[in-house]
């Protein structure tokens, strides 16, 4: 047996497929449409997902968590993408079992100082430690979102989390998790729709269209999962790096295979936009990633 | 999902680094090249050298003549032998990646006695005879005409675009021998000897200024039944064995060359002053993160299994990244990129034939959308 081998384990298979279900039972197309009309997380969704060991799959099974690595994190982050979970997963993850169960805990972005679901927020994770989110809060001004599933603030002088890499990471991975839902979608609707007599997706144009979307998935994927193996910087920086890339591009190329249907606010094709775009500016945005790598060589 | 060496993989790693650091300082000047015999000299010697110390056919099975290493061996061995700056197959590439795996799989036991051990030896080159002037991208189409004539073929023809045509002892030859048939149908594999009767070569000067590739005319020349690869008529399918073989890893070795290219243009730029342009160092970094994320892609592809359609997503990133790659060394080093013997200049004028052959980059689209992607055959 060799050990260089991408190959899931069965354990880590039981583990996606597990959050696949029940991600499909409980945040399908009409709960993340109600979400996007609702004021604030839904906080019985979240406790669920922390006792589904979203949030302490990585503490050790002596301090109450799941005992599992970076891998299997992102495994799941990858599925929470795929369905647009709204909430600051990351940061929750991290603070991990510093902050009790179905606790809500947000961190300030490393640029600009925005800060996701503040109001929402209980903790603010600060350097290694957490702060109490309401002083954060009195001192942080509303900023008017892109994403209607994301509220944002702007927030001056509070630092963010230390661990830059893993955060950078699992929303690389959020980000695979939407570039595979755009493959999905995109092909979907070109087997579908028909224009001229046939399947646009018949459209040599729409094909190619399609065809980079996996063009771009697969190596982000691969950077993705091998740098959560290694946990190597520059591995993280890469993965990022592409994972945004098939994300926003992929989420764009989607909304060009939808046609006018793309552009509506009906169609779930610009939330899934919007949230890559956002992420994209979280931890390590594409001109941190790529200096990073550069300094490396 | 592992990702280190076991102790067999380190050792293996280990006993080819301490051999090429041997070896490697011994090898004779690279030949110019324009110079064929030359080139195939020195191409065919550094085979000769990995055929001595056992690491000729290093992943083809054991009764072909090789090594029987797995994937993952034959990654390391690629790794090891681009970072150390061993020479590249050259004018062994068709014979070890195409020709010599497809008779590997398809040859019957006399054929590959026959044919396999000399190219492991390093002893017979060979070229690839698919493409014709009318016949490219829809390859099925091919005309070259091979008629039954009691125990041989009688081929007439052309191909073109046949790379080390002129330093090649055999091709790896499709002709049409079922006229009537659909187009995938009437083909068949042939070993085709280059120096028989009615075959000529007529070089073809590249943008590269050498002569990589030729035209081939052939003039009924006779190719004896024994020669064929598979049943008559069942061409086609054997030779996309070899393709499937050409997309999956026969490149792989590249990015590891394409890493350490990256690090000599880092290094130039911080001498010549152009590292403190922003944007050409976010470049060089992005690029760095697309080779890294294209290894680890041939990595995933080889730990699922056979070179499938998946082969196709690696050609046409690839490619494409290789191409930016000698565009962002044309930006490193200015308008010294125009003076033909600058170092990276030779490349990047190879590199433009990299999204055109071995399927252009829009046939690879095509391939993805319809064999992976499931979508409609369409137009
Ligand atoms: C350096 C080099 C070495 C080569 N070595 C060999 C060799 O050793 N042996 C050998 O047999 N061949 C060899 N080839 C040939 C190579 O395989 C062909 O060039 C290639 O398959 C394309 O065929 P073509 O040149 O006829 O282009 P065409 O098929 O004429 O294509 C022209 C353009 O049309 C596009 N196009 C064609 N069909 C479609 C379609 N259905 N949909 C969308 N776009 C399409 C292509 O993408 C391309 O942009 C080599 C080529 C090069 C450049």
């Amino acid at each position: 047996m060799s050990d260089v081998d991408f190959r899931l384990t069965d354990d880590q298979r039981a583990l996606r497929q597990g959050m696949r279900e029940l991600l499909d039972g409980r945040f399908g197309r009409e709960a993340l449409r109600a979400a996007a009309d609702a004021d604030g997380l839904d906080r019985e969704l979240w406790r669920e997902l922390g006792e589904a060991g979203l949030f302490t799959l990585r503490v050790p099974e002596a301090d109450g968590g799941v005992g599992l690595g970076l891998p299997e994190a992102v495994l799941v982050f990858e599925e929470a993408g795929r369905a647009l979970v709204p909430g600051p997963l990351v940061a929750t993850h991290l603070a991990g079992a510093r902050a009790e169960p179905g606790s809500v805990v947000t961190a300030v972005w490393e640029e600009g100082g925005l800060v996701d679901h503040l109001a929402d927020a209980d903790y603010v994770l600060a350097g290694d430690g957490l702060l109490p989110a309401e002083p954060v809060r009195a001192a942080a001004e509303p900023v008017r979102s892109v994403d209607p599933l994301t509220p944002l603030h702007r927030s001056a002088g509070t630092a963010g989390p230390r661990a830059v890499h893993e955060a950078a990471l699992l929303t690389a991975a959020l980000q695979l998790g939407t570039a595979g839902w755009a493959m999905d979608a995109a092909v979907a609707y070109a087997k579908e729709r028909e224009q001229f007599g046939r399947p646009i997706g018949s459209f040599q144009a729409v094909q190619h269209l399609c065809a980079r979307l996996l063009v771009r998935a697969e190596p982000a994927r691969a950077a993705v999962y091998a740098a959560a193996v290694t946990g190597d910087p520059g591995e993280i920086a890469a993965a990022k790096l592409l994972a945004d890339e098939a994300a926003v591009a992929g989420m764009r190329d989607c909304l060009q295979v939808h046609g006018g249907m793309g552009f509506t606010w009906e169609a779930d094709v610009h939330l899934h936009l919007k949230r890559a775009w956002l992420r994209a500016e979280q931890w390590q945005r594409a001109g941190v990633a790529e200096e990073e790598l550069a300094a490396a060589l | 999902m592992e990702l280190t060496d076991t102790p067999q993989e380190a050792a293996f790693r280990a006993e080819l680094r301490a051999w090429l650091a041997d070896v490697l300082p011994k090898l004779p000047p690279k030949p110019d090249p324009n110079d064929w015999p030359g080139r195939r000299a020195y191409d065919c010697g550094w085979q000769r050298m990995l055929y001595d110390a056992g690491y000729a056919g290093l992943q083809w099975p054991e009764d072909a003549g090789g090594r029987g290493a797995t994937p993952i061996e034959h990654l390391i061995y690629l790794e090891e032998t681009e970072a150390a700056g061993a020479p590249y197959v050259g004018a062994g590439f068709v014979g070890l990646l195409h020709a010599g795996p497809t008779i590997a799989a398809e040859g019957t036991p006399e054929q590959r006695r026959r044919w396999l051990h000399p190219i492991l030896r390093g002893d017979e080159v060979w070229c690839q005879g698919f493409s014709e002037p009318d016949a490219g991208s829809d390859l099925a189409s091919l005309r070259t005409r091979a008629v039954r004539d009691g125990d041989e073929y009688v081929i007439s023809g052309s191909k073109i675009w046949t790379s080390h045509a002129e330093a090649a002892d055999w091709c790896e030859l499709l002709v049409r021998t079922d006229p009537e048939a659909k187009k995938h149908r009437g083909i068949t594999w042939l070993a085709m000897p280059m120096d028989a009767p009615g075959v000529t070569v007529r070089p073809l000067r590249t943008l590269a200024g050498s002569t990589e590739f030729a035209e081939v005319f052939l003039d009924e020349v006779r190719v004896p039944v024994e020669n064929r690869l598979g049943e008559e008529n069942d061409g086609w399918r054997v030779s996309m064995v070899t393709l499937s073989f050409e997309r999956g890893t026969a490149f792989a070795g590249e990015v590891v060359a394409c890493r350490r290219t990256l690090r000599e243009l880092a290094a130039a730029a911080r001498a010549n002053g152009r590292w403190d342009d922003p944007v050409l160092r976010r470049r060089l970094g992005r690029l760095s993160g697309e080779f890294g994320a294209l290894w680890r892609l041939v990595q995933w592809n080889v730990s699922q299994g056979a070179p499938g359609p998946g082969g196709s997503v690696f050609k046409l990133r690839y490619s494409q990244a290789r191409q930016e790659l000698y565009e962002a060394a044309a930006a490193v080093l200015g308008p010294d990129a125009l003076d033909w013997d600058q170092e990276w200049t030779a490349d990047r004028l190879s590199s433009l034939s990299y999204t055109i052959a071995a399927g252009t980059t829009q046939i690879q689209l095509g391939i993805i959308a319809e064999r992976i992607l499931g979508l409609p055959k369409g137009r």
